[in-house]
């Protein structure tokens, strides 16, 4: 164990017990005491006030030469040929971080005759473009692209890597960075640069979405993590500008992908594609009954927003699951958010608290959900919805 | 078939809350439950044992009290538990833990099958099952809401953003499932009986094959930084009116105002 509380120096105050996110810290005998559930985050060496909590670096089994390591890689998540948003908003921060490192921006891009993609890559910053063809890599496979990425990090050796945290990305992302022995921050809101080490700051949060946490990959490279859509702001892009494009052939051998795709059945379009959405009315359990569903996808309608719902409202076969928004549905990030007839649970709350604007429309006023809402209504959706979307319609229609 | 279920014992972060004075989680009172993914990965073990006979083995890593998860799962239904823990394991972020879990399997012999949650609902990382995968070389998907098992062949249905795919791989393979796969069992008296009599063995890294130094705190590459409480939304302007449909005009107008919408 890397925390270590000092005896002589605690002073009993238990500051830390309720500091502890994994409940690890124990008092006995008026000092505190460090359990088996301690997984070293060092929450509680901050708020000891007489610094009697103390974490011990270990030193890494791996030595790495570090300086080997250059450039700020985006995966490029491509389907049908359509490059995702989630990459270029990647894009974009990437070219910051770069730039703070002083290091060139590149995006690796793997599929089948997947070349003209390079064109928006280099538009959204990329300095450069690492480009894997081959007919085999046309979808998306786990071993396929984990043989294609860990094949070029271990030629080119880039020093951070930014993927999407789509379904695709987080299926990728943890193994190459396993095949590779590196670390890997999952999820991340906000990506920084540790000013005492120079590293990569991965901010994400945890528990729940009760905490954050700042996580660094000190001695491994590259330094990967995967970035939630809609955090950071997609680029204005310029065709203008070009850069290399550095060619690999791919290694894949069609035996060695050992899963193969049969089918993709598109349930919905874009209408529940909550991830990439600018507009988001979601309905809950004070919609009353489903049929009154129908006043949600109007209003998203009318918004060219779409519809998303609470846990209960899909437990309860109101809606199918890809619409759920909170911890075990989906996490967006909207620009406007509409909390209809939800009481807004911290599971909720989770998923959606990144939203820009949020409206909370809601008979009960000592409903949660108006502690995180821009703006509320108290009063029935029944009444308020049908108006809403007259209102709209109104000013849409000068 | 053998099957083997890896679950985690975390708090109840729904029960979790923070108090607005210190700004720190207020854990008093939070159980420890089984990570609700993991019972939908019990529950879709179960059903394919079910159909197809053979074993499933429940293994979780964790502190000594993680005993009782695996008390509960045998109680649900799992045939064996495996405790792996030793205070060498501590401070492991996800590249160890899959590591360590992935020295226990390989100590459990021949597996068809290794199922999963999709994720925790502590760290939320989702990493633990695809890496576990890398270590033992195996095929993997995610996010998982359909199995069908055909003698070797395995087929699945994947969720993705839009819809879902459908994919067809062959055992061994690692399966990570979502909550829609199906309605967890709860219990029963009789195999809560039989749970309190199971013994559960505690394999600690002498009872591994492992490297040292892939374990625990120095087999982890990612550090925490800091830990914080994100910070709170303030609650913005409740619209006063008498009508619904005064508020709703009221509430467009600002929206429209600003640009909003």
């Amino acid at each position: 164990m890397a925390v270590i509380v000092n005896k002589e120096e605690c002073i009993g105050c238990s500051a830390c017990i309720s500091a502890c996110p994994f409940g690890a810290m124990v008092m006995e005998a008026d000092k505190a005491c460090i359990t088996d559930a301690c997984t070293v985050c060092g929450a509680c060496v901050d708020t000891c006030p007489v610094n009697a909590i103390t974490k011990e670096s270990e030193q890494a089994a791996v030595k790495i030469d570090k300086a080997e390591y250059k450039d700020v890689w985006v995966f490029i998540e491509q389907i049908d040929g359509q490059v995702k948003n989630v990459s270029h908003e990647l894009l974009g921060e990437g070219r910051k971080l770069a730039d703070a490192m002083g290091e060139q921006l590149a995006g690796v891009i793997i599929g089948d005759e997947v070349e003209a993609l390079s064109k928006e890559v280099f538009a959204s910053g990329a300095d450069k473009v690492y480009l894997v063809e081959a007919s085999e890599l046309k979808n998306y496979s786990t071993d396929g692209y984990t043989t294609v990425f860990a094949g070029l990090i271990n030629t080119y050796k880039p020093s951070v890597i930014l993927i999407g945290a789509t379904n695709d990305g987080r299926d990728l992302g943890p193994r190459v960075a396993c095949r590779v022995g590196t670390g890997l921050t999952a999820d991340c809101t906000n990506l920084g640069i540790d000013e005492q080490t120079g590293l990569v700051a991965w901010t994400r949060p945890a528990f729940g979405g009760n905490i954050m946490a700042t996580i660094l990959c000190p001695e491994h490279r590259p330094q990967m993590g995967t970035v939630r859509p809609k955090v950071f702001k997609r680029p204005e892009q310029d065709f203008s500008k070009s850069g290399e494009i550095i060619r690999v052939a791919s290694k894949v051998k069609g035996q060695g992908i050992r899963t193969r795709l049969l089918e993709l059945v598109k349930v919905c379009t874009t209408s529940c594609n909550l991830e990439e959405a600018e507009i988001i009315v979601s309905g809950g359990r004070g919609m009353g009954k489903p049929e009154n569903f129908r006043l949600i996808e109007e209003l998203a309608d009318v918004l060219g927003g779409v519809v998303g719902a609470s846990r209960a409202v899909v437990d309860a076969g109101w809606k199918p699951h890809y619409h759920q928004v909170g911890q075990t549905g989906k996490t967006v990030g909207p620009k406007v958010y509409f909390a209809c007839g939800i009481s807004g649970a911290i599971q909720h709350v989770a998923g959606m608290s990144s939203s820009d604007i949020i409206i909370a429309i809601n008979k009960d006023a000592d409903a949660p959900i108006f502690k995180v809402a821009d703006y509320g209504i108290i009063g029935d959706v029944a009444e308020v919805l049908p108006a809403l979307i007259e209102e709209f319609k109104k000013a849409k229609a000068c | 078939m053998e099957i083997v279920v890896c679950v985690k014992q975390v708090p109840d972060t729904t029960e979790v809350k923070i108090d607005s004075v210190t700004n720190t989680l207020i854990r008093q009172g939070v159980p420890s439950i089984v990570n609700p993914f993991d019972k939908h990965a019990l529950e879709a073990a179960l059903q394919l044992k079910e159909k197809h006979g053979g074993k499933v083995t429940v293994v979780t890593m964790g502190p000594s009290q993680a005993k009782d998860a695996l008390k509960e799962c045998v109680a649900i239904g799992a045939d064996e538990a495996i405790l792996v823990s030793d205070r060498a394991f501590g401070g492991a972020d996800t590249l160890a833990t899959s590591y360590t879990l992935a020295c226990a399997i390989k100590k459990l012999g021949k597996v068809d099958m290794i199922i999963c949650g999709k994720q925790a609902i502590d760290g939320d990382t989702a990493q633990v099952g695809p890496e576990m995968a890398e270590h033992l070389d195996m095929a993997q998907v995610t996010c998982v809401s359909k199995i069908e098992v055909e003698g070797n062949q395995v087929k699945v249905e994947r969720e993705h953003e839009e819809g879902y795919e459908v994919v067809e791989t062959q055992i061994p393979v690692l399966l990570t499932v979502i909550k829609s796969i199906n309605e967890p069992r709860f219990p029963t008296i009789k195999g809560t009986m039989k749970a309190n009599k199971k013994e559960i063995p505690t394999w600690t890294a002498d009872d591994m094959e492992v490297d040292p130094g892939q374990l625990g705190l120095k087999g982890s590459p990612t550090q925490v930084r800091r830990i914080f409480t994100p910070p709170q939304r303030v609650q913005g302007e409740i619209i006063k009116s008498d009508t619904a449909r005064e508020a709703a005009a009221i509430l467009a107008g600002k929206l429209l105002t600003a640009k909003i919408v």
